[in-house]
């Protein structure tokens, strides 16, 4: 296992590689040159000139490309245009809120659309069934922007339950920075009440991003469970006179969430992607209003460096999710 | 006589699309305790359907079965009825297919004797590991914490030999165990199990489609068509002299002695369209015209047998050749 820990991260690292190129090569092929947009509408050509010196833009592009693969590696990754502050450091700044927020509707959708999932399953064709059946065609087809607006007019202004936006209440209290998230550093410092802020603060962006990863959850995850149902082991296992809570829910449900898995890895992208839209309706301060900003601003370093990190996490994740299935299936690291 | 189970006129029925199969009809047979039963035929002849009536996973799909099963006393059949977990030990036909592939094999073990077992987990582990080595299972320690994928097919069957004895059952039954493995680790594992029967005084039910198998195994046999028994008696008896034209067709025709109708004209009739009368008269070389209208019941016979044809008796040898 151990082993197999080890290969999955080291094939992750030529993907890091071409990542980190690939931005590089974007950052070269979109239309514009970066000197001229960093000089301004007024500048001269000499004026222009001088910056691309300064920048490195008159090398030769190759070695511009080691330069910048360097770079990063070093944590290096330029200054925002628009600040003029480095943008790791800024990034960095931002980077928990997204994470926090992914992190939770990744959690929501797993767990809930696994359960989903395996009442549908075991009530195949019932009315259980149609109603999650229902619940996840409407899930992928609503826009999570729309879902956000609604779900900020009927709880936050209709029915005032849960905040309209921001990450905590700051009437009630500061919290220093330890780690970024939220939930862990309002613990680390004993407030419980500020947790609960934070999880209420929580609860409609992280539903909102949650529902399509979760209909789709639900849906494989359903399909799993019916497949697995008909395994000649159940039968054995059903005719050895296992309890039946047991055999669908832990005998039969690990087999089924093989799939189920592979699916949470590749929909932690879609999670990032939608975290765009849905910090921005609640104005939550993270990644994706960064990238909002930047891309308003041309802010290239800023838009290149948030595709690096979010490929990144990304690719970690999905070592994780590699792992995970090794770890429900032994088959999976013993091939 | 002492039996560990009789089954007394047992028909089963399957819905399926607007038709109704019959799988199983008036099956009667017993399995004496202490010796074992088996059970013969060709593929859709009942034999699946019979193991699964008695260890109580009929399809959804089935009708109110008619009969009983008697097991230790009482009638084990009606859907409400107690199933005799642990009592009754399973030997599936598939090793490959029948063990989890994501759990360890000992746990999936330890798992049947935790709900229908007495003891601790640590006795349960104990006992485990002592019939691990009754199998002859490599290692026996170590075998508790692999995955079912890291064991070879043959110490695969070994694996559910242990576990159906892991409860101390009355009664085993096996559904063609041998089927799925190559021929030298089939006569293994038949070795073994028939070491284990005469060691362990165990009453067993043997399904097997293989005449060779029947022969070296077991004690008495009951030969099965479209659902219905054809034939049973001493597995020496029905061998040596068979007497059901069926049975007399299928050991005449095949040297190897595996069941298959090939030398047989015509086929096996759908469950769904089973012909009036004796299921086999279609295809019997000896039908007389009352085959077409009336069951044939099953008639006592020489040598301890019970024969599903009145016209056995003036039947001719060299007819059938």
């Amino acid at each position: 296992m151990a082993l197999y820990i080890l290969r999955r991260i080291a094939l992750s690292i030529p993907a890091l590689l071409g990542l980190i190129l690939l931005t590089f090569v974007l950052s070269r092929v979109v239309p514009g040159d970066p000197a001229a947009t960093l000089a301004g509408d007024s500048a001269t050509p000499a004026q222009i000139a001088q910056i691309r010196a300064q920048y490195g833009l008159d090398r030769p592009i190759l070695e511009q490309a080691v330069i910048h693969v360097r770079q990063v590696l070093s944590g290096d990754l330029g200054n925002s245009i628009f600040s003029g502050r480095p943008v790791a450091e800024e990034i960095w700044q931002r980077l928990p809120a997204t994470l926090e927020l992914t992190f939770v509707a990744l959690f929501l959708a797993t767990l809930l659309g696994i359960g989903l999932g395996l009442v549908a399953a075991l009530d195949h064709n019932g009315p259980l069934d149609h109603l999650v059946r229902l619940v996840s065609v409407g899930g992928l087809a609503i826009a999570s922007f729309w879902l956000a607006i609604m779900l900020q007019l009927q709880f936050s202004m209709e029915w005032n339950l849960l905040p309209l936006r921001g990450r905590l209440d700051v009437a009630l209290g500061q919290v220093p920075r330890l780690t970024g998230f939220m939930l862990v550093d309002t613990l680390a410092i004993g407030r419980f009440d500020l947790f609960l802020d934070a999880l209420r603060h929580l609860a409609l962006p992280a539903f909102t991003l949650a529902l399509p990863g979760l209909a789709t959850i639900a849906r494989f995850t359903r399909s799993g469970v019916l497949e697995v149902l008909q395994k000649d082991y159940v039968l054995y296992a059903r005719a050895a006179g296992y309890g039946r809570f047991r055999l669908a829910a832990i005998y039969v449900l690990r087999n089924a969430v093989t799939v189920t898995v592979t699916q949470v890895g590749l929909l932690f992208g879609a999670l990032v992607s939608g975290a765009v839209a849905v910090e921005a309706v609640f104005d939550w301060p993270g990644l994706g209003t960064y990238a909002v900003q930047a891309i308003l601003s041309a802010d290239y370093k800023a838009l290149l460096a948030v595709t690096l990190v979010i490929g990144v996490v990304y690719a970690v994740v999905n070592v994780a999710v590699d792992v995970a299935q090794a770890i429900i299936d032994p088959r999976v690291a013993d091939q | 006589m002492d039996a560990a189970l009789v089954i007394e006129d047992l028909a089963v029925q399957l819905r399926g699309r607007g038709e109704v199969a019959d799988i199983l009809d008036g099956i009667t047979l017993t399995v004496p305790r202490g010796s074992v039963t088996g059970v013969v035929g060709e593929s859709g002849c009942g034999k699946s359907t019979l193991l699964r009536a008695i260890l109580g996973i009929l399809p959804g799909r089935a009708t109110t079965p008619r009969g009983r099963i008697l097991f230790e006393g009482r009638d084990i059949l009606p859907a409400r009825a107690a199933k005799p977990h642990g009592r009754i030990g399973f030997v599936p036909q598939d090793p490959y297919l029948s063990l989890n592939p994501v759990f360890r094999a000992g746990d999936q073990i330890l798992e049947i004797m935790r709900r229908h077992a007495p003891g601790t987990r640590a006795e349960h582990r104990a006992k485990l590991v002592e019939l691990f080595r009754a199998v002859q299972l490599p290692d026996p320690e170590a075998a508790l914490r692999k995955y079912p994928h890291q064991f070879s097919g043959g110490q695969r069957q070994r694996l559910l030999i242990a576990a159906a004895l892991c409860c101390d059952p009355a009664l085993i039954v096996a559904d063609e165990p041998t089927t799925a493995l190559d021929v030298t680790t089939q006569r293994e594992v038949l070795g073994l199990l028939r070491e284990l029967v005469r060691a362990r005084g165990l009453s067993m039910l043997f399904v097997t489609h293989d005449f060779g198998v029947l022969a070296s195994l077991c004690d008495e046999v009951s030969v099965l068509y479209a659902g219905r028994v054809a034939e049973s008696g001493p597995t020496r008896a029905v061998l040596d002299t068979p007497t059901h034209p069926y049975t007399r067709m299928l050991l005449a025709c095949h040297p190897d002695r595996a069941v298959e109708l090939l030398g047989i004209p015509g086929a096996v009739p759908p469950a769904t369209a089973q012909p009036a009368g004796c299921r086999f008269h279609p295809r019997c070389p000896v039908a007389q015209p009352d085959c077409r209208q009336d069951v044939p019941p099953l008639l006592p016979w020489s040598g301890g047998r019970a024969v599903a044809c009145p016209h056995a008796a003036r039947m001719e040898a060299h007819a059938l050749a």
